[in-house]
Formats: C-alpha cells, structure tokens, sequence
C-alpha cells in the first residue's frame, strides 16, 4: 500500500511541478526525456585537471572543483585557483554558492576556502574552529556555512566567527565520517558515510537520525521503510524532500514515507552512487561509477559512454519498465560521475576524465 | 547662548554650546574628561546652504549655516559616531554610531533623528545607493559591509571586506561602491613568515544594483586606508593610505624610513592602480585621511592629520608624470621621495589633526574638519590658503587629556615630523603590522604591535617587560627609536601617558546583556579556569591559563618562557600578554606569528608550555576561544 501510495504522490508530483526541467509526460508511449548536446573539457581545453569532483554554476560562471585547483568558466576562458592564491588544497571536492553574496565555498582536502571577489580566505583545523581539513561537502544557509568534514559535522556562523562541531559527543553520529550535508533555513541533513542520515532541525535545535532498518546487511530486506544503506554519500534537501545517495543505492524520503531506488527495480545505472540532486520533490539526477541518471519521477534517462563500446549513449525507461535506447551524438566525458548542476536547462557534470556542458536540446 | 567671534586668520566663528552640557568626569583623580566637539567629517547639503560636521566626543551632528557659518543645530547621535552621508535627495542624513552599533536616521527638515537602527559591530561609514533604495555600512570589527533596506534599515545581507572595514564612496555614475579598511588583510597561507612579509590590503568594489563584491583591488605593502574620492567623470579614483615599512629595522627614519604617505591612484585615467608618494625629502604628509577632487578634474586635496596640513595637487601635472614616466613593475612610486615635486602645488597648514574634507559645489572653498582643537579651516582654494576657521563651541580650556590626545596625534615631535603615536596606533588601536623595532639586525626581536585600549595597569610594558611604566615606554625608548628629534617636555610626556593610561575600552561585542555567557562561553570559562587535565592530573599552577592571564585585564603582569621565542629573538623571557579585547587583536604572540587564536595552541605549542591544552578535543578548543572572545 505505502508503495502505491508513493507512486500516486510522484505521478501527482511530477505532473504539478514547474522547475528547470520540464517532466516527461506519464500517459505519453515513449517518456520525453531531456535530450543534451554533450560539450567536455579537459585539460586540452583549459582545465587544470581531468579529475573533476564538483561543479557548480553561479549564473553565467561556472566554477569546477578538480584534482588540480579550483576552475572558473567565464566569457569561454578558464581561469585556475590554485594553493598560491590561498586555496586551501589543490584537491576541490565540493563547492556551494552563497546565493546572496555570491561567494563560492570550496571545500577541499586541506581546508575550507571562501572565494570572494577573487579573494580567497581559507580556515583549517590548525587556523580556526573547523573540525578536520578533509572536506567532503558544503551548504550555505542564511549567515551559516555548514560544512561535512571527515571528523564530524561543523558550522560556522559567518557572523559572529563562532564555530560548532557536531560529532559522536553532541549528535546521534556513531561514525563521524560526514560525506555530504544539505542545509535549509528548517532542516540541515548531514550524509554520514557508515551512520545514515543525519536530521537537524533548526527550530527544536534536535537531532535525529535515520539508519536503514536492515542495519549493515548488504541485502535489502525491508526495501522501502526506511534509508536504503548506512553508508550514505551525499543529500539534497528540496521542496521538503530528502534524496539520499548511498553506495547501494538511492533514497527519496518525504518526512513520513521512503522510496528507494536499485538497479533491479529502477533505472538506476548503478547501486555506487557519488552523488546525488534533486531538483525538486520529484525528480532528481544521480551521479553513479556507470553514468549519469535523471529520474523525472515516473521515468529514468541514462547518459554515459557505452560501458562496453565507449560510444555516446542515451537510454530511456519507462514507468513499466521498458528500456529503449535514444540516438545521441555526445555523452558525458566519463560514466565515473562525481557531480552535477543546472544552468536553466543545461547541466554541467563533474566526472572522473573531465568537465561536460550538457546543452538541452529541445527537439 | 550667542556664538562669539574671535578674530583668526581672517575671522572665526564661535558657535553654539551643544545643548548637552559638558561633562567633567574626574578619571582616577587624573585628569578631567570634556566633551570637546572632535569634528571628525564635514559634509555639505547638496544646495550647499548647509554644512554637516560630524562631532565625534560630543556625539552631535552639528549643522551650520554653510555661508555665515552661524549654527542652526545641533543634533545628539549615538556613541562615538564615525561616519555619514546624504540620501540622494538630501531629505535624509544617515550617521554611524560605531560604540552602540547604531545607525541615526536625521531627516534634514525638521533636523531631528527619526530612526535609530540597530547595524552591525562597529558601522563606521555609510552611503546609499543611487536610487535610495540601499544603505551601504562598512562594519570596522565584523570587517564587512552591511546592505541594508534604506527605508526599514532591515539588513538583507553582509559582504566580505577588507579587516577593519571602514570608508566607503559611491562612484559618480552609482554603479560601483569603493570600500576601505585600516587594518592590513591577513596573510592567507601559513608559510611561518606570515610575520615577515609586507602588509596587504584592498579596496573592495561593489556592484551597487546587485549589491555584491565584483573585485578587489589589491594594495601591496599597505597598511592604513582611509577616504576613497573620485572625479566627476568617474575616471580617477584616489584612495588615502599609509605604506609602512616594517620589514626593515625601524633605526633608520631617514628618507620615509618608517612609513610613506601616499595616495592610491585607480581607473581609466592611470590605468593599473598606481601609489604615488606625498612626502618629500624632509617633509612629510604624514597620515593622509581625507580626499576630495576638484570637480574639473584640476585639483587633489589631501588632509595629514599628523602632519596638519592639507595637501594639494595638481592633476594635469600628477597625470604627465605618471605618462612620462616608467611605472615600477611594483606600480609604486612610494620609494621616490623627489616624485611628488612633479606635483605637490602645495602644503597648506590648517588646525590639530586635520580629518575629512568637503568641497563646495563651486569648487571654491574647502572644508576641514581639524578634531583635535575643534575647529573647521575653510580654504580658498584658488588662493590655496585658509582665509576662515570656524570655531565649534565647546570647552575653552585644553584639559591634560586633550594635550595628550594632541602629542598621540600629531607627527611634529618624529624625526623630520614623519610619524606620530598614531602612524602605528590607528585611531588609538593598533595597527596589525609586526615590526623590526631594534637597531640590532634585520629580521631580529621582531615584534607584534599591540592594542592601547586597556593598558593602564598592565605594566610592565615591551614584550619583554623592558619599560617599567608609561612614562619610560612613551619617553625615552620613544625619543631613541622613532623620533630622534625634539624631546618631549615632562609636561607633554606627563600629558601623553594620562591619555593612554584613560583610553576608554570599547564595548565587547561577544559578550551577552547582564554578564550572562553562552554554553560555549561557560565551557570555555571551565577550561580557562581548570586545574586537572582530561586525565585527570594535576596542572602545574604556572601552566593554567588563568595564572598568568589574571586579574581584571588577563595578565598577572609576569614574565615567562611559554616556548614561543624564536632565534631570532634577543635571550629572555616574554611578559603575559593582556586579553582584553582579545577578540580585535589578531595576529598574536609576540611576534604576531600566530594568525588566529586557534594557532596559538594548534601550531605553537606542541610541548604544552604556554598551558596544558594539547589534551582538549576540538570542540574544547574551540569552547576556550569563545570564552576568551568575551575578555
């Protein structure tokens, strides 16, 4: 029953929303999924490293956190962050934009950076209240930077300079491993690689947590009452929706009901999954170790060089299943994908042998 | 009560006695504290009838009659007002108050403060966009810039400035807005020279319509940057700054040897931002504050407030040298002392500790506001000379602690009248500069200059506990290492150390209403005070932070060794630093290799010398910060 249910809340979802992506139509033979003209950059074409681990658009920037420094697209040209501007580490693993200051947190594996007006001022765990330099992931709320590290969870208030950790002492974290956080003016979800999810709510000040019910049992017992894995990856919090990213597979929680996501009954291109956006309560995009997945809420779309072919392929499932490949002429630059973001139509995905500007075609 | 008149270069006026009455509170049976008017900014009404000046020790905006000079009022602001400027329509006139963290809302009609709006800590400049729509404040501790709703003074949002931000200009077309801060940016890598490398700061830009920072422009070896002015056209921007020169033993003040005086030249006229020097061989324009640009592009004028003058330049000819000649790779002309002959017109001698300028619409006379003997200088400035001083009301009498706010300021007793107490303690703070203060060695006893505020009974004085009281610290070791000149009289020293023995301690922003702490704050209170480690084992008495950091000012004035000399430090131990304001201070130890407090004990203390700490968790550390911000 709960199943059904859920489904009816999709089908009703994704036919109301009205976000960048326009839903493929449920009654339609054939999903209309979105199409894209794939544009990759390497370091043949400006980036620093072929090893991109995020991506974020800030209007018409485009902002790559690589193995090698932190790149920004702006007006066709490439320019490069590295440690001697004051980035933290050469190794970007996250990025988020303060949407009202237009400052760009970095998150790397030496320390946090805040690049502003091409200033960088970077906190460590020897120079400020930060809890370790390895950081996995990043979110801005209000005056608030919330920031996953591999030794727990910590904020810094941008305002006051305070810091607060949260971790094995003060939370219902049994591992302290934080992969991914997702913060909003109600809730702050924190992905805890072995540990679950992580709830805050910023009224109460309480924590929660939520682990899967078959603990650390690799077989699913009880598929959709509750998370799908403990060792959780990423989280994205939307339209009072929480999509979580596991390495064995994805979950979509809806503060009463969960719905999980395997490649036995999904679209799903693999259970590994790095990282994971919604774009609102419906449809979400799925960065796997075997290509990119979008899921529109009923259907799923598949972009990735063919596993066995290395060919530009694009694959299509409907509600019931079917499974039917799209002509295409371009695919992301790898299937490792690490990360992804939306300019109006467009996407920008971080993958494992470079950059890829995803062009929506609307034909 | 009738203004008088008393008869100065030309004439001056004597206005109106503030309707607040003075106050003469005796300090430690020290001296008398008055409320002298301080003007500290001049401002005119866009009709020019009218002339603003900001009062800063009598917390008033007094407004003149712009011609007669004669007052039309004085309005009470909140404390220790710092800044203000006009709405586009001249209806409203907006004031920082930067010890109350307020902003004075006066409409210019009924000349009445409507408003008062709670800002961030320390508001020490305001604009407003050109649409009236946003207020621009420049916070000089959170070191940001607050955008507030003109009309509510809701904040929307704050930008990162530069540390210690705090003069702000609005560009001619409205597009851009130019911030300023007066403490240099810290170092932004650790390399364990961060101590050893010259100061950087910026002028922030924003985007005026989207109100966001779009660029930074950097200022290499630049300490100390006050007001921003442009011209008319919006093609040349000038920013007042302070290049100081700690890399180098300050034995030697010869030639600038301690600091240049200099003007930031930036946009469309110059090209890449480019310093040119005010001083000359021998003459110095020292701590340049104010600048205002004839409205035909002819004239740059420059208030010194050490140096009391206003400095005038010609533009045509500052702009042929710049053209003729090749621009240092560094883009500074600050080393070449005969570089401003090409374009200094003038020096013009106006009051004590000359601060902001106004121009008049005409361009014809110049206001001064000169803080330390309140008075306004009104310049001619096709005659380039003074021809009226306005006096503001206020004491008659020059209490002790005004001459020592005078000697603090001014630059006349440094070696060829270069420096001044306040080259290196900005408005009576400090500087966040480390300098090399001994004549034994580059790079030797390097030391971290250091907050006043709160420095009676902290004794002794030097990193060392070399000077035994103010008197010493302040006179001779004062007259041997920087001014190598004129003498301070027993009088002027005496004078000189009540003033900064009275410093006022500014508010503590960390610190809650009625001595309440946060949970934080109260754990970190608990480390501060303990005695037996996570462990459980005793701390040795010496090795508690709350032995050496006691008493009321967190020093039991004592000296240690806390294992943080270098060797490049002269042998001896290292007196307990003082904690008040703390929180403001950064960088620390004494020699400032520290940038944050967390460094102190993260970096520079692996053997638990300077307190047992290595056994605290993160967080604990953490907590300890959050109690000392509160000291």
């Amino acid at each position: 029953m709960k199943k059904f249910g859920m489904i009816a809340v999709f089908l009703v979802a994704s036919v109301s929303s009205a976000a960048p992506l326009t839903p493929a139509k449920a009654a339609s033979a054939m999903p209309r999924m979105p199409h894209f003209r794939f544009e990759n950059f390497t370091t043949a074409n400006g980036l620093p490293d072929n090893h991109v681990y995020s991506v974020l658009v800030d209007g018409e920037r485009v902002w790559a956190g690589t193995e090698n420094g932190l790149a920004v697209y702006e007006n066709h040209a490439w320019k490069t962050y590295t440690t001697k501007d004051g980035l933290a580490h050469r190794a970007v693993l996250t990025l988020a934009l303060d949407k009202r200051t237009g400052d760009v947190w970095a998150g790397t594996m030496g320390g946090l950076s805040r690049i502003s007006g091409g200033r960088i001022d970077t906190y460590t765990q020897l120079n400020s209240g930060l809890s370790n330099d390895v950081v996995y992931g990043v979110s801005v709320e209000g005056e608030n930077v919330w920031v996953a590290t591999a030794a727990g969870g910590c904020r810094l208030n941008t305002r006051t300079g305070q810091w607060s950790l949260y971790n094995e002492r003060n939370t219902p974290m049994i591992e302290i491993w934080t992969y991914g956080v997702s913060a909003t003016p109600s809730k702050v979800y924190f992905a805890v690689w072995g540990s679950g999810l992580l709830e805050y709510d910023q009224k109460t000040g309480r924590w929660d947590k939520y682990d899967d019910p078959d603990g650390e049992n690799e077989i699913v017992l009880f598929k959709d009452q509750g998370l799908i894995h403990e060792i959780t990856t990423s989280v994205s919090y939307v339209d009072n929706i929480v999509w979580v990213a596991t390495y064995f597979g994805g979950s979509r929680y809806d503060g009463r009901y969960w719905h999980n996501f395997l490649t036995k009954d999904s679209g799903l291109p693999s259970n590994f999954i790095n990282y994971i956006k919604g774009v609102d309560a419906s449809r979400a995009w799925f960065c796997t170790d075997k290509g990119l997945a979008y899921y529109d809420g009923v259907s799923w779309a598949v972009y990735r060089p063919s596993l066995t072919t290395g060919k530009p392929e694009m694959t299509v499932r409907d509600a019931q299943g079917k499974v039917a490949p799209v002509a295409v002429t371009s695919a992301p630059a790898h299937n490792y994908v690490l990360g992804i973001d939306f300019q109006g139509d467009d996407i920008w995905v971080a993958t494992a042998k470079g950059l890829s500007h995803g062009i929506r075609q609307q034909k | 009560m009738v203004a008088s008149c008393v008869a100065l270069a030309v004439f001056a006026i004597t206005a109106l006695w503030p309707d607040k009455p003075a106050r003469a509170a005796a300090r430690d049976g020290e001296d008398d504290v008055l409320d002298y008017a301080s003007p500290l900014e001049v401002l005119l009404s866009p009709d020019g009838a009218r002339l603003y000046v900001l009062c800063q020790q009598s917390e008033e905006v007094r407004v003149l009659d712009a011609t007669s000079f004669a007052v039309i009022k004085n309005i009470a602001v909140g404390r220790v007002p710092r800044g203000f400027s006009l709405s586009p329509d001249g209806q409203r006139l907006f004031v920082t108050n930067s010890w109350d963290d307020t902003l004075s809302v006066i409409d210019t009609q009924a000349l009445t403060v409507t408003a008062t709006w709670p800002v961030a800590a320390e508001p020490s400049s305001v604009v407003v966009d050109r649409a009236g729509k946003r207020l621009f404040v420049a916070n000089r501790i959170s070191s940001d810039i607050a955008v507030l709703d003109a009309q509510t003074g809701a904040e929307e949002k704050r930008l990162v400035a530069g540390r210690g931000a705090s003069y702000l200009a609005l560009s001619p077309d409205g597009s851009r807005i130019y911030a300023t801060h007066i403490y240099p940016n810290p170092p932004p890598r650790r390399t364990g020279m961060e101590n050893r490398t010259a100061p950087e700061s910026e002028i922030t830009v924003i985007d005026a319509a989207r109100a966001v920072v779009v660029d930074r422009i950097p200022l290499h070896a630049i300490a100390g940057v006050f007001h921003v002015a442009f011209s008319a056209d919006g093609r040349l921007g000038i920013a007042a700054e302070l290049h100081p020169k700690n890399l180098i033993p300050l034995a030697h003040l010869e030639h600038g040897g301690a600091f240049a005086d200099t003007l930031m030249l930036f946009g469309a006229d110059v090209g890449k931002p480019v310093e040119i020097p005010l001083d000359e061989l021998e003459r110095y324009a020292s701590q340049p504050f104010g600048v205002a640009i004839a409205l035909d592009k002819s004239r740059i004028y420059v208030t010194s407030g050490g140096s009391e003058i206003v400095t005038v330049v010609d533009v045509p000819r500052l702009m042929r040298f710049l053209h003729s000649r090749p621009r240092p790779e560094s883009g500074s002309f600050a080393q070449d002392l005969s570089a401003s002959a090409n374009y200094v017109v003038t020096r013009i001698p106006v009051g004590r500790n000359p601060r902001g300028v106004a121009l008049s619409r005409d361009g014809r006379r110049l206001f001064v506001a000169n803080r330390l003997d309140d008075t306004i200088s009104v310049i001619d400035t096709r005659a380039n000379l003074v021809f009226s001083t306005i006096t503001l009301a206020g004491p008659t009498t020059i209490s002790v602690m005004r001459r020592g706010e005078q000697t603090f300021y001014t630059a006349r007793y440094g070696f060829q009248g270069q420096i001044g107490c306040s080259n290196c303690h900005i408005d009576s703070t400090f500087d966040g500069i480390q300098w090399n203060l001994e004549p034994n060695g580059f790079g030797r006893d390097i030391v971290d200059n250091k907050m006043l505020e709160g420095v009676k009974d902290t004794e002794p004085y030097k990193w060392n506990g070399g000077n035994p009281n103010l008197p010493t610290e302040c006179g001779p070791r004062t007259e041997k290492y920087f001014w190598r000149s004129e003498q301070y009289d027993n009088l002027t020293l005496a004078d000189l150390a009540v003033y900064i023995r009275n410093l006022p301690t500014r508010p503590n922003r960390w610190r809650l209403p009625g001595g309440e702490m946060t949970p934080a704050q109260e754990r970190g209170r608990a480390i501060f005070a303990r005695d037996v480690d996570k462990f459980g084992k005793p701390i040795s008495e010496t090795n508690r932070c709350i032995y050496c950091h006691s008493g009321p000012k967190g020093t039991n004035q004592k000296l240690f060794d806390v294992g943080t000399r270098k060797p490049t430090d002269n042998p001896g131990l290292l007196k307990s630093a003082p904690l008040t304001e703390i929180a403001l201070t950064a960088p620390y130890l004494h020699d400032g290799s520290a940038r944050t407090l967390e460094e102190i004990w993260t970096v520079y203390n692996p053997d638990d010398k300077h307190g047992r700490t290595n056994d605290l968790t993160k967080d604990e550390l953490n907590d300890l910060i959050e109690y000392l911000r509160t000291l």
